[in-house]
């Protein structure tokens, strides 16, 4: 964290364009230093599961010149689907997987005027909170590389905070964005559900997939939004609306602003976590919105629901991985062997936990009592946050329990893990817009405040992240 | 369906056979179901009408096809179903290298259409007999799988993903059918009302209409256990194949054995149901709803507007024809079997009000003509505007031309495009009807043939019809029989 301030690849992008407009750098002195950073770094972090030649970013560039994003350069997660790259979403069954089309957010983004810089490591098909689900080996957090970067989006969340990506793209399931960028100490934005296209994203849980931005900072996650959100024909579960510009009202401020505490997840933190909490709501107020206490009384069953339903959808998503087309073919003598060892060796133990999971779910006999209970304790939820709504603008709460962890603390014990994002899955599960933004430290390392907004309602979210961040670069 | 009779096999004991029907149908939409590859794939090389969603590509989407709705909306309102507000779509998943997702994306909790039945139209003797109504479980909406090609130099099994994603409804009756003729009398019905709408060609050959039956024998009035035969895809192997199955199980029955639930397939070669090989376990599909897809809300106001676009159905033509026009029950079946068909003999009809002769016509003529062509979809009015076709009906009426001559007119018509009167012009066709001009031809032929004048002179009455021949060919045949007889009768006895 003592590099020089010179160095281009710690700019947010914002600062980067405004720079390129005025023509004090040139897209070639950025690759160089990004280059320079990831040659450094990168080997002890593992962020990257594949990078482009910056030769070919610098040509890139020159056609993107006249674009709102003037070629700069975004990692995108490897769970989306890109033109040039492999795909392997953390997978050894993917491991030489080349799609043949762009999703609609990578489309978005080079439509933009951006280039994908390369490709970031993540849990495989985005099932972790540690980014030690890697087919491909763990990213390790550059702030501490003994600890997890946090996941799934981990590579992503790495990558911006070690400077080797101005921004990045991740996906959120139950928490993938807002964790890692927590745990990294950086800007993780999830999209109401709808929001951006699911398009090319590869599916793990298709109810609560969403793609958003991990940024340096909340100015440069409303640029990349408003690249990114928008109606999408190819997906139905696409919400019609115009687009916006999620930078124009950022700074209004939030005088009079209601923000609700969440008592539950306040109340779970301990010790130094605690105060560093306390100290959000003092500033809230300083900055003249009007806090109070709200609860969230079935956030308590948010977890095994989210376990339910994510699960459910998993085992049908990643039925498609057979052995048959695209993916790797472990053993084809006969059908029934080619499928049951392709998908032996080819998912890691975290996937088929979750698709044994999901599976016994749906089964004869025992959907209504799991899938179908889980569909109603789901509603229980979104009512919870449609109360809170009632008396609060936006809603916070701490992103994690913790700062991050160690790598290895909780591999075996798989409930812990998902406690990690106890605080994240219900606004997931509601289909909410969330971002989470530093908001100290605890320990020494990032500790994460997150701001919850109703559907559709990211420019307030970003509007109250904006004005806490500059109240704390004061 | 009288007790004691399967078929044409007359047994003992007192048993009613009764089958239920599960049919697929391939909607007639220019797009799959769920992305914009073409629908129409038949005989196109394996694997060249597939995208990203069709074959399952990760992070591929499904968008519905709003065509496909509303042709399967078409099939359940002339089925006088009952269409709910709402309905959706589920994953039925399972691993098979045809099925690209390894679900299938089907409707299973809450189809798009649910009742509705049929009428059977029963024939006795060539006659319209009694109506048997079927009553139908639901109809919805899924998509088609791939196929499997196996190549037996090799012994290779390769996949085509062509059919992936082509739209079907599923069609599942009430066990209502008693025999295995009411079954495939059921199927033609249904497949006339489907191509009536356009919902589907409904081709067998192709694949666009295909049957799974199942069938049990109940005695004295107890249900008794069913089996299924799968892939029925000919009426005639429905026929032949419930047929044999009633006599297997029947026999079974007789010995005093149990018949097994099972699944069969119809060997039409050796004319015998064979098992399936069958999953050890039982099939669990876990189906759910799937998240890619929203609710499919059918308003009110979409409904009226498809109803509105409803076209007379078949047995409402046949009854209306019946009152209207009288014509014998076999000419309005014939007639009406194919919408085209009939919207033609309506035409000629209009122009030509004689519904019987238009149907004798037609019957004998177009039919035969449009037979030669082999056409799977009759568009007689494309080759052959009903304008010309009454023109040729006008005409022979009129005695412009004579029967046979207004034959091969509307033959060349159909083949040239030319107008009938263009073509009676052009060739000289017209009558002779000037008996003067046909008394100078008759004065030729008794001055050509002293021989046979003199044998029909000496009281011989047949050499009459040799010489009323030679006269039809001096005229090229433009004479009207009757009158030539007549005037060359009247030479001979000056």
């Amino acid at each position: 964290m003592t590099a020089t301030p010179e160095r281009l690849n710690e700019k947010p992008l914002h600062e980067l364009l405004a720079l390129l407009q005025r023509g004090e750098i040139s897209i070639e002195s950025l690759i160089e230093d990004l280059f320079r950073a990831i040659e450094a770094r990168e080997p002890e972090i593992h962020a990257y599961l594949e990078l482009a030649d910056p030769d070919e970013l610098v040509r890139q560039a020159q056609d993107q010149r006249e674009k709102p994003l003037r070629g700069l350069p975004v990692a995108v997660k490897d769970l989306i689907s890109t033109v040039g790259f492999r795909t392997t979403c953390g997978s050894r069954f993917l491991e030489d997987f080349r799609p043949i089309y762009d999703a609609t957010a990578v489309e978005k983004l080079k439509g933009a005027g951006a280039t994908v810089l390369g490709k970031t490591n993540l849990d495989e098909f985005g099932m972790g909170s540690s980014n030690e689900n890697s087919a491909f080996g763990p990213t390790r957090n550059p702030l501490d590389l003994e600890r997890v970067p946090g996941g799934s989006s981990g590579g992503s969340a790495a990558a911006v905070a070690a400077h080797l990506a101005p921004a990045a793209l991740g996906t959120d399931t139950g928490g993938s964005i807002r964790l890692p960028a927590a745990f990294c100490g950086v800007v993780g934005l999830k999209p109401t559900y709808g929001l951006v296209s699911r398009y090319g994203l590869v599916a793990y849980a298709s109810s609560l997939d969403q793609i958003g931005p991990i940024t340096k900072d909340v100015r440069d996650a409303a640029l990349l939004l408003s690249v990114l959100a928008g109606h999408d024909p190819r997906d139905s579960t696409s919400i019609n609306g115009d687009s916006a510009d999620y930078t124009a009202e950022l700074e209004g401020g939030i005088e009079g602003f209601r923000v609700g505490v969440v008592r539950e997840f306040f109340d779970a933190l301990e010790g130094e976590a605690r105060r560093v909490a306390e100290g959000w709501v003092r500033a809230f107020e300083g900055l003249g919105a009007a806090v109070e206490e709200v609860s969230l009384p079935h956030a308590e069953y948010a977890i095994p629901t989210y376990y339910l339903i994510a699960s459910s959808e998993a085992s049908a998503n990643l039925a498609r991985y057979d052995g048959v087309r695209y993916t790797r073919r472990f053993h084809d003598e006969s059908l029934e062997e080619m499928f049951s060892q392709s998908r032996e060796e080819g998912f890691g133990p975290e996937v088929k936990r979750r698709i044994m999971l999901g599976t016994y779910a749906l089964s004869a006999g025992y959907y209504e009592q799991w899938y179908g209970k889980a569909q109603r304790v789901r509603t229980l939820i979104c009512q919870d946050f449609r109360r809170a709504f009632e008396r609060a603008d936006v809603l916070i709460t701490p992103t994690a329990p913790t700062p991050a962890f160690k790598l290895g603390e909780k591999l075996d014990d798989p409930l812990q893990m998902y406690l990690c994002d106890a605080f994240l899955v219900p606004i997931s599960l509601a289909g909410l817009c969330a971002i989470s933004v530093p908001g100290g430290t605890v320990e020494g390392l990032p500790f994460g405040l997150q701001i919850v907004g109703d559907k559709l309602q990211e420019a307030k979210i970003l509007r109250a992240a904006y004005a806490f961040e500059q109240s704390r670069a004061r | 369906m009288p007790f004691g009779k399967v078929g044409p096999y007359t047994f003992s004991m007192q048993t009613e056979t009764v089958i239920g029907l599960e049919i697929h149908v391939q909607l007639a939409t220019r797009t799959k179901l769920f992305c914009g590859c073409s629908a129409d794939y038949f005989g196109a090389p394996p694997n060249s009408h597939c995208c990203p969603v069709c074959l399952g590509m990760p992070g591929a989407l499904p968008v519905l096809n709003e065509r496909a709705v509303e042709l399967a909306l078409l099939a359940a309102l002339a089925l006088g179903c009952e269409i709910p507000p709402y309905s959706r779509f589920d994953r039925k998943q399972y691993f098979y290298p045809d099925l690209p997702k390894g679900y299938q994306i089907s409707q299973y909790e809450a189809p798009i259409a649910r009742g509705g039945h049929l009428d059977l139209e029963l024939e006795r003797e060539g006659k319209d007999g009694p109506t048997k109504r079927v009553r139908l479980r639901r109809l919805h909406l899924e998509e088609d799988a791939g196929k499997l090609l196996h190549d037996p130099a090799t012994g290779r099994t390769l996949v085509d993903l062509n059919r992936c994603g082509v739209p079907l409804i599923e069609i599942v009756t009430e066990p209502d059918i008693g025999s295995p003729e009411e079954a495939a009398q059921f199927l033609k019905q249904l497949r006339q009302i489907l191509r009536y709408l356009g919902v589907s060609n409904c081709d067998m050959e192709k694949g666009e209409l295909r049957c799974d039956a199942n069938i049990s024998l109940s005695i004295s009035g107890k249900p008794g256990t069913k089996t299924e035969i799968k892939n029925l895809n000919s009426f005639k192997a429905v026929e032949e194949a419930l047929r044999a199955e009633a006599e297997r199980q029947r026999a079974l029955l007789e010995r005093g054995e149990r018949v097994v639930q099972q699944t069969f397939g119809w060997n039409p070669d050796k004319g015998r149901v064979e098992p399936q090989r069958t999953k050890e376990e039982a099939e669990d599909y876990r189906y759910f709803p799937d998240p890619d897809l929203v609710p499919l809300v059918v308003d009110e106001g979409w409904r009226q507007k498809l109803k509105a676009q409803l076209p007379e159905l078949p047995h409402e033509k046949r009854a209306r024809w019946k009152r209207e026009y009288g014509l014998p029950d076999y000419d309005i079946r014939v007639l009406t079997e194919e919408r085209t068909i009939a919207e033609y003999f309506e035409k000629v009809v209009a122009l030509y009000p004689k519904p019987k002769d238009v149907s004798n016509w037609m019957m004998t003529e177009l039919l035969r003509l449009l037979g030669e062509e082999a056409q799977t979809e009759p568009e007689p009015g494309l080759r052959l505007p009903p304008e010309h076709f009454a023109e040729v009906l006008k005409m022979v009426e009129a005695g412009t031309i004579n029967r046979n001559t207004g034959k091969d007119v509307l033959e060349e018509t159909y083949r040239t495009g030319k107008s009938p009167r263009q073509i009676v012009e052009e060739r000289g066709l017209a009558q002779i009807t000037d008996e003067a001009e046909l008394a100078r031809l008759a004065d030729e032929v008794i001055a050509e043939q002293p021989e046979a004048v003199a044998n029909f002179r000496s009281g011989n009455e047949k050499t009459l019809g040799f010489l009323v021949g030679q006269l039809m060919a001096k005229t090229r045949g433009r004479a009207d029989p009757k009158l030539a007889a007549r005037v060359l009768r009247e030479r001979l006895s000056q």
